[in-house]
């Protein structure tokens, strides 16, 4: 990853990305509409398998059949352009029984102004594997117009357990469509996070789990910063097919500098013992910020039990008080509030990466 | 020499008259309890002295240690020394125990605790909250040795503390009041200590108490015979005894 241009290297560190790859374990690098690099680390050969999508089909025809399962082709024109034609996009496939304790990098770039960046991405976690992911997507500052669209397949099987980190860091002048979606087997977790802490143009996404498997689990849990005039319409939605599945969703977004924020939630209850819980706190630092929180619930099944909590205000007058008797400035007070709120520890993450995605989330709310 | 002066303090919240002209002084270096029903104006006379916002001072002046602060920010008057804990602290998501106490001690959240900063920690029994958010899940005694530990380590010169042995256990308070007590000696500063208990009393030393009744002050003498007195008439014949009565609340008509 050295060999790219120091502008781009610099751009993906903000992201997470680090050119130096010995604390990963894969990486993947898609630029524009060319994958740059697809690696494993010697260390983790026999545990991962990461190439490019385009190569995974020739090698595995099987894989044809996951193409396209869970997202429907014809869901709406962002899918139907990525049918249409797509640049590439990554196949990771985690092998039976393994353990990852280190995540995979992957990095969607877009350098080149007005592109439409499309991608398909395949993620299978094989039966008891165990790992951490974190993709960052972004996009080369000096892009003024550009859009990606992203489809994602991720299949979870028998006991094993994802853990999905996704980092966007986009321009100002980025339009976004994400479309993902999960099939979850008997036993198996898959925690689905989501960070967006630099400005977008306009972002709408509304991933889906399907918790088919027995004890099926799935959480979502996102970070949501919006500034400088960022449209972000997000949604996490659940479906709890399985016996005794179980879904939770945790949402932090805060709203200022004109930005407009929906954040939805939904989960189904399909199955007789299935529970679920959404939280959704949103804080609107301005007046010229809209900031809306659509929770729904939904129970097909006697015995369905899904609760959930949403706040939407601005930051509490007595915490920003009480942190001020600590000798705290107001400005301090509010500023530790607003990272306390945008805490990583809800993501479920080691340590270590804990450490880092806080070093992302306090770099862009340092001056607040 | 005096740390605090209030001089005819009148305290409205939300538009109500709380505090009517009251006047008192605290030495340096003493204690003091102060007594008093709810509602009758004691985390209003607190809340006023350390300049929270919503208590509306519409007269009067408060010195601190000889410098007049009635138009002082909260964080002035931090800064200068003066520390409350609170009643009932807030839930703060996200905020780490840790993160708080190396910023009451001047720390960044990257500097270490000192040995004896970790000991304190441990004789507080909060080493395993460090890591959780500010009083969420927190129980009552747990809540209130936080309070008091970032008290201590903000080290001020004048403590003013909102019933800190309210919601807690006997052992908890054996601790808590110890400790206040032991930093206090130690560094020569003054607490303010509304309680509505006699036990704190075991542990914390004073030679004066009074009751807040009505938005004026009571009975000034001893905190255990005011307590006593208490427990036997309750607040109102307490106070209308008046045998203890000095009007104000001055130095030189200590009894």
């Amino acid at each position: 990853m050295t060999k790219l241009p120091h502008k781009i290297l610099e751009e993906a560190q903000k992201a997470g990305i680090e050119p130096n790859d010995k604390n990963r374990s894969g990486t993947y690098f898609h630029l524009n509409q060319t994958t740059v690099q697809t690696a494993v680390n010697q260390i983790f050969e026999g545990k991962i398998e990461l190439m490019d999508i385009k190569d995974a089909l020739k090698k595995y025809s099987w894989l044809n059949d996951y193409m396209w399962k869970i997202v429907d082709k014809n869901k709406d024109e962002y899918t139907k352009r990525v049918a249409e034609d797509y640049s590439g996009g990554y196949f990771i496939r985690i092998l039976p029984g393994a353990e990852v304790a280190f995540p995979l990098q992957s990095c969607l770039m877009i350098t080149q102004k007005n592109l439409e960046q499309r991608v398909h991405n395949i993620i299978i976690a094989e039966e008891n594997s165990n790992a951490h992911i974190i993709t960052s997507c972004l996009q080369h500052s000096t892009v003024k117009s550009a859009s990606h669209l992203g489809i994602s397949e991720i299949y979870v099987r028998k006991s094993a357990m994802l853990n999905f980190t996704m980092i966007h860091q986009w321009s100002e002048h980025t339009l976004v469509r994400p479309r993902t979606a999960s099939e979850i087997a008997d036993n198996a977790t898959f925690i689905s996070n989501y960070v967006c802490m630099r400005p977008v143009r306009d972002i709408q996404m509304y991933p889906v789990a399907y918790c088919q498997g027995e004890n099926s689990r799935a959480s979502f849990n996102s970070i949501l910063y919006g500034h400088k005039n960022s449209q972000l319409d997000i949604g996490t939605k659940a479906v709890l097919t399985g016996k005794g599945s179980k879904a939770e969703m945790i949402s932090r977004a805060i709203a200022r500098e004109g930005s407009k924020m929906i954040i939805r939630g939904m989960i189904e209850g399909d199955s007789s013992d299935c529970k679920g819980h959404l939280e959704c706190r949103g804080l609107l630092m301005d007046d010229k910020s809209f900031l809306q929180s659509i929770p729904e619930l939904i129970a097909k099944k006697k015995g369905v039990e899904i609760t959930h909590e949403a706040a939407v205000g601005k930051i509490s007058e007595k915490e920003i008080t009480y942190l001020m008797t600590r000798k705290l400035s107001r400005d301090q007070a509010v500023s530790l509030i607003i990272r306390g709120f945008m805490d990583v520890s809800i993501l479920g993450l080691p340590d270590t990466l804990n450490a880092e995605i806080k070093k992302i989330v306090e770099a862009s709310t340092e001056n607040t | 020499m005096d740390i605090l002066e209030v001089k005819n303090l009148t305290v409205k919240v939300e538009g109500k008259s709380i505090l009517k002209d009251v006047t008192f002084n605290l030495k340096s270096g003493e204690n003091h309890i102060l007594f008093g029903p709810n509602g009758s104006g004691k985390t209003t006379l607190i809340s006023a002295i350390m300049g929270l916002p919503t208590y509306e001072v519409n007269s009067g002046t408060i010195l601190f240690n000889g410098t007049d602060i009635t138009a002082k920010t909260v964080e002035e008057r931090a800064k200068l020394g003066m520390a409350v804990s609170f009643q009932n602290p807030p839930e703060i998501t996200g905020v780490k125990l840790v993160d708080l106490l190396k910023l009451c001690l001047g720390k960044k959240t990257e500097d270490p605790f000192s040995a004896e900063e970790q000991r304190l920690i441990e004789v507080f029994r909060l080493t395993d909250f460090l890591n959780r958010d500010l009083n969420v899940g927190f129980s009552g005694g747990e809540r209130k040795r936080s309070e008091i530990l970032q008290l201590i380590f903000l080290k001020p010169k004048l403590l003013l503390l909102d019933e800190p042995d309210s919601g807690v256990d006997v052992e908890s308070l054996k601790l808590i009041a110890t400790e206040i007590q032991r930093y206090v000696e130690s560094s020569g500063s003054s607490a303010l200590v509304i309680t509505h208990k006699g036990d704190i009393l075991e542990y914390i030393k004073a030679k004066y108490g009074c009751i807040l009744l009505d938005g004026q002050f009571h009975c000034f003498t001893h905190p255990t015979r005011i307590y006593e007195d208490i427990k036997k008439m309750g607040y109102e014949e307490c106070v209308a005894c008046r045998i203890r009565t000095v009007g104000g609340w001055k130095t030189d008509k200590r009894e």
